[in-house]
């Protein structure tokens, strides 16, 4: 049996290429997903290990991988007196800033900007893998404010070569700095910093430059003296440590980084691992398909090995060892590509400032079992219904002429399909009526439901746009039409599975399609009913900047009121927190915050504000007292009233006092800017544009500058999400490649016969396009109709975070139809060209 | 292509009083190559008159489908020349073949003759419809009630007898009006009396409307139905017989099969023998 297996699969490269490819393209999605985000937990876990010291010693909470920068430092006598302790070799205080990006030559952000750009004083402290954290590798050390060094890559990337002066951009005051780069900086092994930029002054210069001169510490390393642990000088410093300030094991704080890195980078795996699981899904419906089809070619032949004494399981493993074949192939060559697609990824990821180019890419042995196991299971669950069906020939139908596997009956489908959808349809409408998260999941299920129902169901679903394209067919192209139209309809279930595959795929597209277009007319919607300020400052690269330009703004003639806007992540009453600060009386004087409850005004010490859509789902009432968890502490604030949803960028906001008491250093995150009546607006944006013209970080937008860019960003988001399942959509295509070439295969003599009275070859290709078409825009259809309602859906219950403008892309749905429609012809172009060359005489040689 | 269509639509010449609908001329037809070439037709030369009933008969391999099937311009000889009326067709392209076939020529198949997704009356109008042509109304139903189909029409292949897929099969032959029809064993899936009723329809066509028909047949019956059988063997005409009767052609048949059970050089004297007798 094994022989004869083997023989099959050799005899049939073709439809096994097809079925493979989709395979290996699914598993390629899931090695390369694994791939790179081991790359970048190795480039992490290096720069994690490589900047820990034995002890660290930090303001409580400032010391976490995500903090970001902190009021609070630990004054210099403290270093002192660690570096007394019995057990330390070594006490070195470091300051560190965030914000501080390094301009090239160019005038543009070195990196881009998309990764932190960190300073600071160079310290000799030594991390727990024994070697120094920073190494001189070329020219002298900085000494003083107009001195830097710079790390290696920085000064690869950026072009500067020492006794260049280099452009900053800092927090400080003020913001633009130059200064004369004396060396150059090796980071822990020579890892790779992913993309951050290190610039480095020596210490009493950052100090003055960013701690007005006092001479204080962010953090300090420890380092241990031989025999002694970690925790035993962890345990010894702090004895001595005011309050506020804590010792940790270096080797737990790593270990806590990486499980905080590792959330972040396990949350990305997943997300890829979805798009994966979206290809292996629709991957399946192709292996179905092909399987079948192989399976029907042979039921005769399998018919003769059952009348030669072949048992039914013998049949049945025969064409599930040609799956598990099929599966290795595919997995082997998708581990493959999937190396490939992880360094695809690297490369996209380096674009947008997250640079782990210095990091070989692991391929764990887990990376390689999944990927096998993943791909053989698919190839073996898809193959099993078709194996099940060929155990079932029966011996005698080897003498019979014509064999076909009669394809069962669609009462089981109907049924099972039909509850499937009334299911989800009920989750859905639930979800609608609800809203909320709890909505959500309930619209998630049932789209997932209707989904799998209409699959089932298509081939009773998709009459309809089966008949209309028919009709049309038929007055456009005649008896060429309604024969494509026809031979699409011959095997129902197999057109069925193979529309459900780009179905799946449009739906999703489309689905996204609504979302999007939804959250750009909503943030539109918001920002115009809320934001009166004309002219908004914001960040290019998403990192808060120094409040010295709401400063230097402010002193412009013709500025009315500059409103500064914070941004931190915390926790309200446990619940993950983006909290807003701002002076509420700037703030009214540039947004227009419609309050539900209470007055704007109420933001003071010890308040709190909220949305009231967000107020709703975490049961927040007006008058509560709730913690409110930042990175230096925890304060009780009582919740003074909710503002409409979508009438603040923020779901929370406090007073700047508030967040400062939280331990974070004052750090603006928009600027709201009004003019003076009597200013002219042309000459007010001038101005401001001169103070802000040397930062290349920051960006001043009119309002609709502002919609403009929040709407280029969505429309990111959405391109890479389609980028995402375009996957899918091409294991969609080579499944309509491959069900057109199997059914011209069976239908070798009849389109022998169709030629033989007067088909033409055009008129033959055609007839083969016009079917794909069939097949390409029924799954359109569908797929773009179940998009609607669940996009629809989804946007509906989200109207509560903001999510309030459900819009409808139409023209973008008709184009997606549109663009099926060309699928199909190109997906035809193959197959047709294949039909075309067929032997004529085939039809009639009967011998 | 305008020089075909000018060429099938001018006069046929006249040959011994009646038209030639369709010939060949030297036709040899090999396969393989090499050690292992074989001639399917080694060089045949022969005429099909119009209006008449003619069978083509011979042992399997003999070479009388290969025959039909490039009179038929359904497959290209290796050498030689095939006339369907004026239009030679060794020069042609695809295209043009399509056209002739669609046109000049009707066919009717041992099985898998109709398209099963069509009905009967789509089926029977498909050599029409594909051209993007509306048949001839009164042609359709002479036609239609001829084959006794007219209460058939909006079935389906799958829900019609044997029988009457072949009158199916037939009558769509027959719309186009083609110069010759050619069939290739057309009741040789068929019972008896489906197969005299398709054989007796074949040859009312050709007395009462002038059709033109070329049968290849095993079965003597079947042959004895038309005005003349030519018979093949090893890709050459052997012999030939007119105004068969089913049991002249049985032995005639009997012949053959001694005669290549005998030596070649047999097989050629009785060749020439016949041939001087017609």
């Amino acid at each position: 049996m094994l022989k004869v297996t083997l023989r099959n699969l050799l005899a049939r490269k073709v439809r096994l290429v097809l079925s493979g490819l989709a395979i290996v393209i699914g598993v390629a999605f899931v090695a390369g997903s694994f791939i790179f985000t081991d790359t970048l937990r190795a480039t992490f876990d290096g720069i994690v290990k490589g900047t820990t010291a034995d002890v660290q010693v930090c303001p409580k909470g400032a010391c976490s991988f995500d903090s970001v920068a902190d009021t609070r430092t630990i004054p210099a006598s403290v270093v002192r007196q660690l570096g007394r302790l019995p057990g330390a070799a070594a006490a070195h205080g470091n300051d560190q800033v965030q914000g501080v990006y390094v301009i090239g030559p160019d005038g543009k952000v070195v990196g881009g900007g998309g990764a932190p750009g960190l300073a600071f004083s160079f310290t000799p402290t030594k991390a727990i893998t024994g070697n120094r954290i920073l190494t001189l590798a070329a020219g002298r050390l900085p000494h003083g404010v107009h001195q830097i060094a710079l790390d290696q890559q920085t000064v690869d990337k950026s072009g500067y070569r020492i006794g260049d002066t280099v452009h900053l951009q800092t927090p400080g005051t003020p913001p633009m700095m130059t200064a004369r780069l004396t060396g150059i900086v090796t980071f822990g092994e020579g890892n790779s910093l992913a993309g951050a930029t290190l610039t480095m002054w020596d210490r009493p210069a950052i100090q003055q430059l960013f701690f007005h001169g006092r001479d204080v510490f962010t953090e300090v390393g420890l380092t241990t003296k031989p025999g002694v642990s970690q925790v035993e000088l962890r345990d010894q410093a702090r004895r001595v440590l005011p309050t506020g300030v804590t010792a940790r094991a270096g080797d737990a704080v790593a270990a806590q980084n990486q499980k905080e890195i590792g959330k972040i980078l396990g949350f990305l795996n997943t997300f890829l691992l979805v798009f994966a699981a979206i290809a292996l899904v629709v991957g399946i419906f192709l292996i179905i398909n092909t399987f079948s089809i192989l399976v029907a070619q042979r039921s005769r032949e399998l018919a003769l090995l059952r009348a030669m004494g072949a048992s039914r399981r013998q049949v049945n493993r025969s064409v599930l060892l040609e799956a598990l074949a099929v599966g290795f192939i595919g997995s082997t060559i998708g581990l493959g590509a999937g190396y490939l697609l992880a360094i695809a990824l690297k490369g996209l990821f380096g674009l947008i400032g997250l640079d782990v180019s210095g990091t070989t890419m692991p391929v764990h042995v887990r990376t390689v079992v999944v990927s096998y196991v993943v791909g053989i299971l698919v190839t073996l669950v898809a193959a099993y219904l078709p194996a099940r069906r060929a155990s079932r020939v029966a011996p005698v139908e080897a003498m019979r002429d014509d064999v076909t596997l009669g394809e069962s009956g669609m009462g089981r489908r109907l049924v099972v399909g039909g509850v499937l959808i009334a299911l989800g349809i009920a989750a859905i409408v639930a979800g609608w009526i609800g809203s909320g998260s709890g909505g959500l999941t309930g619209i998630g299920l049932g789209a997932l439901a209707v989904l799998v129902g209409v699959s089932l169901l298509s081939p009773v679903v998709g009459r309809p746009v089966v008949a209309v394209l028919g009709a049309l067919y038929r007055s456009l192209y005649g008896t060429v039409g309604q024969l494509a139209t026809a031979n699409s309809l011959r095997n129902p279930r197999r057109t069925a599975a193979t529309a459900s595959a780009l179905m799946i795929g449009l739906t999703l597209v489309s689905t996204m399609a609504i979302f999007g277009q939804s959250t750009k007319a909503s943030t539109e919607q918001a920002i115009r009913q809320t934001v009166t300020a004309p002219l908004i400052v914001s960040s290019k690269t998403q990192s808060p900047f120094s409040p010295a330009i709401a400063a230097s703004i402010r002193s412009l003639p013709g500025v009315k009121t500059v409103a500064e806007l914070r941004i931190a992540s915390g926790k309200v009453d446990g619940n993950d927190a983006t909290i807003g600060a701002a002076d509420v009386g700037q703030l009214a004087r540039t947004l227009n915050v419609r309050m539900a409850v209470g007055a704007l005004s109420a933001a003071a010490t010890h308040t709190i504000l909220v949305d009231a859509g967000t107020a709703k789902a975490n049961h927040l009432r007006v008058g509560e007292r709730v913690p409110l968890r930042l990175q230096g502490g925890t304060q009780t604030v009582v919740v003074a009233g909710t503002f409409a949803t979508n009438s603040m960028p923020m779901p929370y906001l406090v007073s700047l006092q508030t967040l400062q008491a939280g331990g974070l250093k004052p750090m603006d995150a928009y600027l709201f800017v009004s003019k003076a009546p009597k200013a002219d607006i042309d000459t007010v944006t001038a101005e401001i544009q001169k103070t802000v013209a040397d930062l290349p970080t920051i960006s001043l937008q009119t309002q609709q500058q502002f919609i403009d860019a929040q709407s280029k960003q969505i429309d990111q988001f959405l391109y890479m999400i389609y980028g995402l399942l375009a996957l899918a959509i091409v294991i969609a295509i080579l499944g309509i490649v491959n069900t057109l070439a199997l059914s011209i295969i069976e239908r070798t003599r009849e389109i022998g016969l169709l030629r033989a009275v007067g088909l033409s070859r055009a008129q033959l290709r055609r007839m083969v396009r016009l079917e794909s078409v069939v097949i390409a825009v029924l799954g359109a259809v569908l797929g773009v109709a179940m998009g609607i309602v669940f996009g629809s859906a989804m946007v509906r219950a989200l109207a509560d975070q903001g999510l309030n403008v459900l819009s409808i892309p139409w023209i973008q749905l008709v184009v997606f139809v549109v663009a099926a429609a060309v699928i199909g012809v190109l997906a035809a172009v193959l197959p047709a060209r294949r039909a075309a060359k067929l032997d004529v005489l085939q039809a009639i040689a009967t011998e | 292509m305008s020089n075909i269509s000018a060429a099938v639509t001018a006069d046929r010449l006249p040959a011994e009083g009646r038209r030639v609908a369709a010939r060949a001329a030297d036709l040899r037809k090999t396969y393989g190559r090499g050690d292992t070439v074989v001639a399917a037709l080694d060089g045949v030369s022969i005429e099909f008159a119009a209006g008449r009933f003619t069978a083509v008969m011979g042992a399997s391999g003999s070479g009388k489908s290969t025959l039909m099937h490039c009179m038929a311009a359904l497959d290209k000889p290796t050498s030689g020349e095939v006339y369907l009326g004026d239009v030679e067709l060794s020069t042609l392209g695809d295209k043009e073949l399509t056209r002739i076939r669609r046109d000049k020529v009707g066919f009717v198949f041992q099985a898998f003759n109709l398209v099963p997704t069509l009905t009967a009356q789509e089926n029977i109008e498909l050599p029409l419809s594909l051209a993007g042509r509306k048949p001839d109304p009164d042609w359709f139903d002479t036609v239609v009630d001829v084959t006794g189909l007219r209460d058939r029409l909006s079935h389906r292949p799958s829900e019609l007898s044997g029988g009457q897929q072949q009158r199916v099969a037939c009558a769509r032959a027959l719309l186009s009006q083609p110069d010759v029809v050619f069939a290739d064993e057309p009741t040789g899936n068929l019972d008896s009396t489906s197969g005299a009723e398709v054989l007796s329809f074949l040859r009312d066509t050709v007395d009462s409307h002038g059709q033109t028909v070329v049968m290849v047949t095993h079965d003597p019956v079947a042959a004895a139905y038309t005005d003349r059988v030519v018979f093949l063997a090893d890709g050459l005409v052997v012999d030939e017989l007119h105004q068969p009767s089913a049991e002249l052609v049985l032995e005639q048949l009997k012949r053959l099969t001694a005669a290549a059970g005998g030596s070649a050089a047999a097989t050629g004297t009785m060749a020439t023998g016949s041939e001087a007798g017609a």
